[in-house]
C-alpha cells in the first residue's frame, strides 16, 4: 500500500465546484498551506469551508477567501480577518458560527458514525434557534447534527506512506478531527518518513483515515503577535 | 480598592485567591490572562488552552517563539515540564465533559440568574463565540472577571442581559474592582466589597438588588 502522491497538485483536481472541505488549523498554526495554495491556483469556486477560524488576511483560508472561492464558511471565530468582515458585511459570503467544541464534536461525530448528538452548549443562545431541545438529568440540551466533508485538508508534522500521521505541539488542533470526517482525506506533512520509522505508540492519526499523503514545501508559518519576555527580566 | 493598584490587577489578584493546588483552569482573554501572575509560589495550577494544550508556560523570550506553539489567543507561548498536547476534540471533551475545575472569563453583561453575555459586541459584526459557550456550559465553576460598570458608567450586572447570550444560568462568581458577588438561587449575594467602598456604592452601579451576606468582608487582594 502506498498513499503517497507527488504534491498537492496531484490530488487537488478531485475537488470540484460546490464541494465541502474540512480544514485543520487554529489561526496560523497547523495550516495545510500546500493544499490551500494548490486550491487557489486551481480556482475552484462555491466551496463550503469548515475550519475553526479563517486566520489572518492573505494567508491560508484568508487567501482562499480573497480569491473569492468560498461560498460559505463554518467557523467558531472570524475576528482578526478584515477581508472576511468586508465580505460578510456586503453579504458576499455565508457565515455559520458554531461554538468551537460543538464544531469539533460535529466532526468527531461524523467520523465516528454518529449522525447527531445532544449538548447543553449553546442552549438558550442564538445558536440554539431552530434546534430540538430535550432534557437530560434535569438540564436542557440541544440536538446538533454531525458535520461531514467531501474532503479534508490535514497538516501534520511527520507521516509515512500508509498515511500514519504525527502532529507537533499545538499545530495538532483540528487536524486529527477533520482527518476522520471526510470522504477523501488529503494530508501534507513536513517530513515523509519510511514505514516503521514512526513509533506506533506515538501515531496520532492512524493511516486508515488518510487517502493521500505528500511532503509539503516552503512552509510560511507566519506568527500572530503576542507579548514577549525580555532577557534578564 | 488601593488607589495605586490598577483596577485590572486588583481583579486578577482577587480571582487568583479562588485557585487551589491541582486545579485545571481555562482562562479567557483580557483580565483572566493576568491571574497566573498572582498565584502563590509552589501552587500547581495547570492552564488549559482550548486549541489543545495543558501546561502553558510563560510568554517566550524575544526570538524564541515557535510557530507550532500558540495559546487560544493565538499568541506564541512556551510549555512547562509535564505539558501535554491533544486535538481540539479531546480538548473540548475536557471542557464539555466537566474535567476543567474553573474557567475565568470576561463579560459584557451578567444577570441575576447567572446568564452571561460576552461574545456579541453591540454595533459590531458578529465575530464568533470561539470556545466560550462550551466553557460556560461544561466547566465546573465559572468565574467572571470584569470591570463593574461600562466605560460610560452604565451597569454590566443586569436584571436581565440585553445582549446575545453565551450561556443560561452558568455564572457562579463575579469579581470586579468593587465587589465579589456570588450567583445564588435567591439572587446575587454581595460577599466582599473593595477597601474604601460601601455596599451602597456597589448597589448604585448594579441593576438588580444585591442580597448582603451577613458576614460580608472587605476584599484583600
Amino acid at each position: 500500500m502506498d498513499k503517497r502522491v507527488a504534491n498537492a497538485e496531484a490530488v487537488i483536481g478531485r475537488v470540484q465546484e460546490g464541494a465541502t472541505i474540512l480544514m485543520g488549523a487554529f489561526g496560523t498554526c497547523g495550516v495545510p498551506e500546500n493544499l490551500i495554495n494548490a486550491l487557489i491556483r486551481q480556482g475552484t469556486k462555491n466551496l463550503t469551508v469548515a475550519s475553526n477560524n479563517p486566520g489572518i488576511d492573505g494567508y491560508g483560508i484568508g487567501a482562499l477567501l480573497e480569491n473569492r472561492q468560498v461560498k460559505k464558511l463554518i467557523a467558531s471565530y472570524v475576528g482578526s480577518n478584515k477581508f472576511f468582515e468586508k465580505l460578510a458585511l456586503n453579504d458576499e459570503i455565508e457565515m455559520e458560527l458554531n461554538p468551537q467544541g460543538t464544531l469539533a464534536e460535529r466532526m468527531r461525530a461524523a467520523g465516528a458514525g454518529i449522525p447527531a448528538f445532544f449538548t447543553p452548549t449553546g442552549y438558550g443562545t442564538m445558536v440554539a434557534e431552530g434546534c430540538e431541545v430535550r432534557e437530560f438529568n434535569g438540564r436542557p440540551h440541544i440536538l446538533v447534527p454531525a458535520l461531514r466533508g467531501d474532503f479534508a485538508f490535514v497538516k501534520a508534522w511527520k507521516g509515512d506512506r500508509w498515511g500514519n500521521l504525527v502532529y507537533r505541539k499545538t499545530a495538532r488542533n483540528f487536524n486529527p478531527v477533520v482527518a476522520t470526517a471526510a470522504d477523501y482525506v488529503m494530508a501534507e506533512v513536513e517530513e515523509l518518513v519510511e514505514l516503521g520509522q514512526l513509533d506506533p505508540d506515538g501515531v496520532h492519526t492512524p493511516g486508515i483515515f488518510v487517502d493521500a499523503i505528500f511532503q509539503g514545501t516552503n512552509y510560511r508559518k507566519p506568527m500572530e503577535p503576542g507579548p514577549k519576555r525580555k532577557r534578564g527580566a | 480598592m488601593a488607589a495605586e493598584m490598577d483596577k485590572r490587577e486588583f481583579i486578577a489578584r482577587r480571582v487568583a485567591q479562588e485557585m487551589r493546588d491541582g486545579y485545571y483552569v481555562n482562562l479567557g482573554i483580557g483580565i483572566p490572562t493576568m491571574v497566573p501572575n498572582y498565584l502563590p509560589t509552589g501552587m500547581d495550577v495547570i492552564m488549559q488552552s482550548e486549541n489543545g494544550m495543558l501546561g502553558i508556560g510563560p510568554y517566550p523570550y524575544e526570538g524564541e517563539e515557535e510557530p507550532d506553539l500558540i495559546n487560544a489567543g493565538k499568541e506564541p507561548v512556551t510549555e512547562i515540564p509535564g505539558c501535554s498536547y491533544f486535538s481540539s476534540a479531546d480538548s473540548f471533551a475536557m471542557i464539555r465533559g466537566g474535567h476543567i475545575d474553573v474557567c475565568v472569563l470576561g463579560a459584557l453583561q451578567v444577570d441575576e440568574k447567572g446568564n452571561l453575555a460576552n461574545w456579541a459586541v453591540p454595533g459590531k459584526m458578529l465575530r464568533g463565540m470561539g470556545g466560550a459557550m462550551d466553557l460556560v456550559a461544561g466547566t465546573r465553576r465559572v468565574i467572571i472577571a470584569m470591570e463593574h460598570a461600562t466605560k460610560d458608567g452604565g451597569p454590566k450586572i443586569m436584571k436581565t442581559c440585553t445582549l446575545p447570550l453565551t450561556g443560561v444560568e452558568v455564572v457562579d462568581l463575579i469579581v470586579t474592582e468593587l465587589a465579589v458577588i456570588e450567583v445564588t438561587p435567591k439572587g446575587l449575594l454581595l460577599r466582599e466589597v473593595a477597601p474604601g467602598v460601601t455596599p451602597e456604592q456597589v448597589q448604585k452601579v448594579t441593576e438588580p438588588t444585591l442580597l448582603h451576606a451577613p458576614d460580608w468582608k472587605t476584599i484583600s487582594a
